[in-house]
């Protein structure tokens, strides 16, 4: 238990009629990535205030670092690194001014926080704009700006509360090395996102919430499984050959299903589908494919995607409401 | 992007305790937190309107205005006894711009920032508060010389006019924690104005700053004597261009103290609320 660096048990907090969060149990290993998951107003934005100080829960207890967030916030708050849902810079202020107001807040001496502001502007590529207003900055180099602030004082726990939304794919790969070094020099990660993409690339284990409760923690893989079998799919090299796999795979399929040719929900078309039971399968199709004389420019096993998953577990959950 | 290996400890020795003790470390991320509000004062200078452009344009119009009327045709004599008034109005006024910014500062989130920093939760209201010190010497300055320009003259001596320009910014400091409070309570920064104006229209108005009270009826007289703005244009008044000082100013500082007493403890429970 003592590797845990975020720990919360039975988190509640009501706003008004809504219950934000409804008996949260969350828990993070240290030196990993804690992907929480939801779909908007799930409570993962106000999970993230509770253990980052902002906010008491009506109920609860939560540990950072292994201290009480309840009960020593401001231990608390030498420990974490917060990156909120819509970018905090100050835009009159500079990316320079930014960084050193924070580094002075958390008591650097004032040579010690321009030198931390000009190293972490240095490595988010910052430099050439650390002299203008932030409100000159591109969304991205303001998204940039805000993980900077957040890391200015070493935190061993960052919180990052949707840190992706609105950036374009280039900009939130970038965002992801940062997560992903940050993580190889020990510090923890608790990221909320609504791309299960993002959480499938950077978390170690993923934390479902939906209507303020937890309905899944587990590694992405393990989620996966949870759900629903492998897939096997196969690329033909001639598209023409595509009626001819399909009829080879379905002798690998698993009982009760069939072979489907691909192109429609968001795949491209030209690969067959098929539902097999287990890694087996390819023993039985890789001979049965040169056999048939299919060259193939593609094949491998999936696991069904976060996206499904995901949909899988809150339509679930949505239902057993419905019936009880 | 190159790597970044300095070690945790680079915070301090204890990272447990502020640098200096707590009164110290309020006092540092205070100041701190004041110039990063000096800056953003200094990116927009459009945002000093209110305490350069507008009391001059007041002092025009009520001189120019009513001067004739109010004071029988001397126009210098009424610019004497309004300035004084005019700059504890424009000190009254200046500090509604305040509670705007800290209401539009927790809408954008860079609170949250601060509230996530091992900072007293005072601090960032003790800072802008600080920072506002540079608007109410704005105000003063301004309506100073722009007066002077208009033939007002100081008619005691330097050390008193001084002690106006000192006693005027530290009522704007006290002030402004209502200014503060309203912008914690109310939603918007629009809202924080609205409600400003309502209170800073009738204690401005309804005081000795543009007529002479005894020509107020009474149940005004009643109102005009229980004004926090009245001893305080009293004082100025007396230190600027003569007259009885010492009573009006206890009677300023006690409000002073009384403000700073009942509403500094509301703002920060307000902002400790405000989450």
């Amino acid at each position: 238990m003592t590797d845990l660096v975020v720990r919360a048990e039975g988190l509640r907090k009501r706003f008004g009629k809504t219950q934000a969060l409804d008996g949260v149990d969350l828990a993070m290993r240290r030196g990993t990535v804690l992907g929480v998951l939801g779909p908007n107003g799930a409570g993962k934005t106000t999970a993230v205030r509770v253990l980052a100080t902002l906010l008491r829960p009506d109920a609860g207890t939560a540990e950072v670092a292994g201290i009480d967030v309840l009960r020593q916030p401001q231990r608390v708050r030498r420990r974490i690194g917060l990156t909120g849902q819509y970018a905090s810079v100050d835009e009159d202020l500079t990316g320079t001014q930014n960084l050193v107001l924070i580094g002075q807040l958390l008591d650097l001496t004032t040579k010690d926080a321009k030198r931390r502001a000009a190293e972490l502007l240095d490595w988010f590529d910052l430099s050439e704009a650390a002299g203008r207003p932030a409100k000159t900055y591109s969304g991205g180099m303001r998204r940039r700006l805000d993980l900077a602030a957040s890391l200015v004082g070493h935190p061993e726990v960052i919180f990052l509360d949707e840190p992706t939304t609105g950036l374009d794919p280039a900009k939130r790969e970038d965002m992801w090395g940062v997560v992903r070094t940050q993580v190889t020099q020990g510090a923890s990660v608790l990221l909320t996102t609504q791309y299960l993409d993002e959480a499938d690339a950077l978390a170690d284990e993923i934390v479902v919430i939906n209507q303020g409760r937890v309905i899944a923690h587990d590694t992405p893989d393990g989620l996966k499984r949870r759900v629903g079998g492998l897939t096997l799919r196969v690329r033909p090299t001639d598209p023409a050959r595509v009626p001819d796999a399909m009829r080879v795979l379905d002798k690998v399929a698993a009982p009760g299903t069939a072979a489907s040719a691909d192109g429609s929900a968001g795949s491209r078309p030209g690969a067959v589908s098929v539902p097999v039971i287990g890694d087996i399968a390819l023993d039985d199709a890789v001979p049965a494919l040169r056999q048939a004389g299919i060259e193939v420019t593609e094949l491998g096993l999936h696991l069904p995607s976060l996206d499904e998953v995901f949909h899988a577990l809150t339509e679930t959950k949505t239902m057993e409401e419905a019936l009880s | 992007m190159t790597t970044l290996d300095i070690p945790v400890s680079a915070i301090g020795p204890d990272i447990d305790r502020p640098r200096g003790g707590a009164l110290a470390a309020l006092v540092r991320h205070s100041v701190a937190l004041a110039r990063r509000s000096l800056i953003k004062t200094v990116r927009t200078p459009e945002a000093l309107i209110d305490v350069t452009l507008q009391p001059v344009i007041f002092l025009l119009l009520f001189t120019y205005l009513f001067g004739g009327a109010i004071a029988g045709g001397d126009r210098h004599a009424y610019l004497q006894f309004l300035l004084p008034g005019m700059l504890a109005q424009s000190l009254a006024m200046g500090g509604i711009a305040l509670g705007q910014n800290l209401n539009a500062d927790i809408q954008k989130g860079v609170f949250d920032r601060f509230r996530s920093l091992p900072v007293a939760r005072s601090a960032p209201l003790v800072g802008a508060v600080a920072a506002d010190v540079v608007r109410y010497l704005t105000v003063c300055v301004v309506m100073l010389a722009f007066g002077t320009v208009m033939g007002f003259r100081v008619e005691t001596g330097f050390l008193p006019a001084v002690a106006a320009v000192a006693l005027s910014i530290g009522f704007g400091l006290c002030f402004c924690w209502i200014s503060v409070w309203v912008g914690m309570l109310v939603r918007t920064p629009g809202a924080v104005q609205g409600v400003m104006f309502l209170l800073v229209f009738p204690l401005s108005f309804g005081s000795n700053v543009f007529v002479a009270t005894n020509t107020l009826p009474g149940w005004l007289q009643a109102f005009v004597h229980v004004n926090p703005i009245t001893p305080l244009v009293g004082s100025i008044r007396g230190l600027l261009v003569g007259g009885p000082v010492a009573g009006h100013l206890v009677v300023t500082l006690a409000w002073m103290a009384g403000l700073l007493v009942v509403f500094v403890p509301l703002a920060l429970r307000a902002y400790a609320r405000r989450a």
